[in-house]
C-alpha cells in the first residue's frame, strides 16, 4: 500500500513538473532545460517572501506564485525572444546556460545549505494515515491535489478560454496564427510564465515537504522523461508518462537497487526513444519538424 | 558560414603532392615554425601552475576537437560527451587497478571502449534528429555515469580510483614538463587527424549529411554508415582524452563527470565557433581558463573575504552569463571575432566588402 502511495506522490511530482516542459514545447517548440532551475527558483522565492510576510503563509505563497509568473515572462522577454528562429542546439543551450546562471545566483544569495521554507512559514507537516497502514505527509497530499487542479485548469484553459485557443493555434502553425492577428510574443510569454508557475508550484510543495537545496534541479531533469514518454506535445500524455516513469522508478528501487533511482527515468526514456520516439500521445510529424 | 580567406595569392600547384600539403605558403610555414618554438619553449619558462593550466587546455582541446567533428561538422548533437570521457577514464582506472595493466594496454583499451560506446551513442541518431537525439545522448550519459558509480560502490572505491602514473619506455611520467609534452603531442595528433579526416572523403560526406540528409543520400552517401562513423571516431578520441585525464590526475571519480562537464564541452564548441577546428581550440582554452580568470578578477575586488567561500557559485553564474552572451550576441563565437578582425585588416582602408570579388 505504501508503494502505491509513493508511486502516486512521485507521479504527481513528475507530472506537475512535466506539464511545464510540455506547455513550452507545445507552444514554441523549445525544450526548456532550465525548467528544473526555474522550479528551484520558485521555491527560493517562497523562502524570500516567507521572511517578508512572516505569519501570513497564504500571502507568502501567493506572492511567490505571482513572482514566478513574472519570472517566466521576464525570461521569455529578455532571453528566449532573441532565440526564436535559431538552431535547435542554440535554443537548448540558452536554456541550459540560464539554468547554470540561476543555480549560481541561488547559491550566492541563499547559500548551498539545506533550507526549510516550512519552518520559515511556520507551518507544520504532519503525516496522515491512509487505508492499509500507508502514510502520506500533508504536503505530499497537497501536491497530489494541486497536480489534479493544475491539470484540470490547464485543460479548461487550453480548450475553452480565448488565450488558451490562441496558444494552441500558435503551437499548431505560428505563421497562420500570426496572420490571424494573434500576438505570438504575448502567447509565448504566457506559455513561459504558466510553465514557470506550475514548475514553481511543484518546487514549493516539495520544498515544504522535505526541505530545499540547490540540488533540486536534478528532480526537474528526471521529470523530463515523463514528458517525453507521454509525447512532448500532449498534456494528457505527460500525466500518463509521469505515472509510468514513477512506477518504474519506485518498483525498481524497491525490488532491485536503490542506486538505480537517478537512472531509471532515463532508461525508460531510452526505451521509449527506441520504440516510439514521438511518445504515447504525441503527434508523429513532430519528429521531422525538429 | 564564412568561407576561409584565400591562403595564397594565386593557384600555383602543379602536382598532387602540393595539393595535399598541409602547409602551403611561406607565411604559413613561418607561422607553424614560430608556434612550434613557442609551444616547445613554454614549459622551460612557465611556472608549474601555468604548466598545469596548459595541460588542462590540451586535454580539453582533444575533447573539444572530437565534439566539433561530431556536432560542428557531422551535425549530430551530443549532450553526453562527459559520459564518453568517463568511459575512457574508467576503463583506464579499472584496468590499472584490477589487473595492474600498463599504459600501452589501457590506452588502446580505452580507445576500443570509446568506439563501442560511440556505436551505442550513435544508434539513436539513425532514427532521431535534433532535439530528440540530444535527449537520447543525455540519457545515455546518465546510464554511463550510473554504471561507473555502481562499480565504485560495489568494489568499495566510493571515493574514487587511484591511478598510478604511467611508465613510458622505462621511465615514470610524473613531472609537469613531461606531461606537457605528452599532452601537447596528443592534442597536436588529434588536430592533424581531424584536419585530414575533414578534407578527405569522410569529411565531405559528414558535411553533406549535416547540410541536408536527403540530398546527401541522393549523392550516394551511406548516411547511416557515416553518422555512425562520426560517432565512433569522435568517441574514440574522447575516450583517449579520458584515459590521459585519468593518468594526468592520478585519480578517477564519477563526480568529475557530471552533466556540467558535458555542457562545458558543448559550450567550448559554441563559444569557439561552430564548424571550425580553430574554434574548438579557442573554445577549449577559453572555457578551461575562464574559472581561473574569474578567480583572479575577484582577487582585485575589495571585499574578497565575503565571496571567497562562494567562488564556485560565482564561477557558475559567470559561466552562465558568458554562455548566454555568446549565444545571443556572437553566435559565430570567437572564430567569428577572429574572422572579423582578419577582414578588417584585409579590407583596410575600406569598411565593406566589394559586392563582387573577394568572396566570389
Amino acid at each position: 500500500m505504501q508503494l502505491v502511495v509513493n508511486i502516486v506522490v512521485l507521479a504527481s511530482i513528475y507530472a506537475l513538473i512535466a506539464c511545464g516542459y510540455v506547455l513550452i514545447y507545445r507552444v514554441s517548440r523549445v525544450l526548456n532545460l532550465a525548467h528544473g532551475e526555474l522550479m528551484m527558483l520558485g521555491a527560493y522565492l517562497l523562502l524570500a517572501t516567507a521572511s517578508l510576510f512572516s505569519g501570513h503563509p497564504a500571502m507568502a505563497l501567493a506572492a511567490a506564485a505571482l513572482l514566478s509568473l513574472l519570472t517566466g515572462a521576464l525570461v521569455y522577454v529578455f532571453l528566449m525572444r532573441k532565440m526564436t528562429g535559431e538552431m535547435v542546439l542554440a535554443a537548448i543551450l540558452t536554456t541550459v546556460a540560464l539554468g547554470i546562471l540561476i543555480r549560481g545566483v541561488a547559491v550566492l544569495i541563499w547559500s548551498a545549505q539545506q533550507q526549510y521554507p516550512a519552518v520559515a512559514l511556520g507551518v507544520a507537516n504532519p503525516s496522515l494515515s491512509l487505508l492499509g497502514g500507508a502514510r502520506i505527509s500533508i504536503w505530499s497530499l497537497a501536491l497530489v491535489l494541486t497536480n489534479l487542479v493544475v491539470y484540470c485548469g490547464l485543460f479548461l484553459f487550453l480548450n475553452f478560454s480565448r488565450w488558451g485557443m490562441r496558444m494552441r493555434a500558435a503551437g499548431q502553425n505560428p505563421l497562420l496564427a500570426a496572420q490571424r492577428g494573434i500576438n505570438l510574443h504575448g502567447v509565448y510569454a504566457l506559455a513561459w510564465s504558466l510553465s514557470t508557475l506550475t514548475g514553481a508550484l511543484a518546487g514549493i510543495l516539495m520544498a515544504l515537504d522535505s526541505g530545499l537545496t540547490t540540488s533540486m534541479p536534478v528532480i526537474g531533469l528526471k521529470a523530463f522523461p515523463a514528458a517525453l514518454v507521454g509525447g512532448l506535445d500532449s498534456l494528457a500524455g505527460a500525466l500518463l508518462g509521469a505515472l509510468i516513469v514513477a512506477s518504474a522508478e519506485v518498483l525498481l528501487i524497491y525490488y532491485v537497487d536503490p542506486l538505480l533511482s537517478d537512472v531509471v527515468p532515463f532508461l525508460v526514456l531510452i526505451a521509449m526513444l527506441g520504440v516510439r520516439p514521438w511518445g504515447l500521445f504525441g503527434t508523429r510529424e513532430e519528429l521531422d519538424r525538429v | 558560414m564564412f568561407r576561409p580567406a584565400p591562403r595564397a595569392s594565386g593557384y600555383f600547384r602543379t602536382d598532387y603532392a602540393q595539393d595535399l600539403a598541409l602547409v602551403q605558403t611561406r607565411a604559413e610555414r613561418v607561422t607553424v615554425v614560430v608556434v612550434i618554438f613557442l609551444l616547445a619553449g613554454f614549459p622551460f619558462l612557465a611556472s608549474p601552475f601555468a604548466l598545469d593550466l596548459a595541460c588542462q587546455v590540451f586535454l580539453a582541446s582533444i575533447g573539444a576537437l572530437s565534439l566539433m567533428l561530431l556536432t560542428g561538422y557531422a551535425g549530430q548533437i551530443s549532450l553526453g560527451h562527459a559520459g564518453l570521457i568517463a568511459a575512457g577514464a574508467f576503463t583506464t582506472g579499472i584496468l590499472a587497478r584490477e589487473i595492474n595493466a600498463p599504459f600501452w594496454i589501457t590506452l588502446p583499451a580505452s580507445a576500443v571502449s570509446g568506439m563501442l560506446l560511440g556505436f551505442v551513442f550513435g544508434l539513436p541518431s539513425l532514427r532521431l534528429r535534433g532535439l530528440y537525439l540530444a535527449v537520447s545522448t543525455l540519457a545515455l550519459h546518465f546510464v554511463v555515469i550510473y554504471l561507473g558509480g555502481e562499480y565504485e560502490t560495489k568494489r568499495g572505491f566510493s571515493t574514487g580510483i587511484i591511478v598510478e602514473p604511467p611508465r613510458l619506455a622505462g621511465f615514470k611520467l610524473s613531472d609537469g614538463r613531461g606531461w606537457y609534452f605528452v599532452l601537447l603531442i596528443a592534442a597536436a595528433l588529434s588536430l592533424i587527424v581531424c584536419i585530414n579526416l575533414l578534407r578527405s572523403r569522410s569529411g565531405r560526406a559528414w558535411r553533406a549529411v549535416h547540410a541536408r540528409e536527403p540530398v546527401a543520400e541522393a549523392l550516394g552517401i551511406n548516411i547511416a554508415g557515416y553518422k555512425l562513423l562520426a560517432f565512433i571516431i569522435s568517441s574514440c578520441m574522447t575516450s583517449v582524452a579520458g584515459c590521459l585525464f585519468a593518468y594526468y590526475r592520478g585519480f578517477v571519480s564519477i563526480e568529475a563527470f557530471d552533466l556540467f562537464l558535458s555542457i562545458q564541452y558543448v559550450a567550448m564548441i559554441i563559444i569557439g565557433g561552430m564548424g571550425s577546428l580553430l574554434g574548438a581550440l579557442l573554445g577549449a582554452a577559453f572555457v578551461t581558463l575562464f574559472p581561473y580568470a574569474i578567480e583572479d578578477l575577484l582577487g582585485l575586488l575589495p571585499d574578497v573575504q565575503k565571496l571567497a567561500g562562494d567562488i564556485f557559485a560565482v564561477n557558475y553564474a559567470a559561466f552562465g552569463v558568458v554562455m548566454i552572451l555568446f549565444l545571443v550576441l556572437e553566435p559565430l563565437g570567437l572564430v567569428g571575432v577572429w574572422r572579423r578582425m582578419q577582414n578588417y585588416f584585409l579590407l583596410w582602408p575600406f569598411k565593406h566588402r566589394p559586392l563582387a570579388g573577394l568572396r566570389k
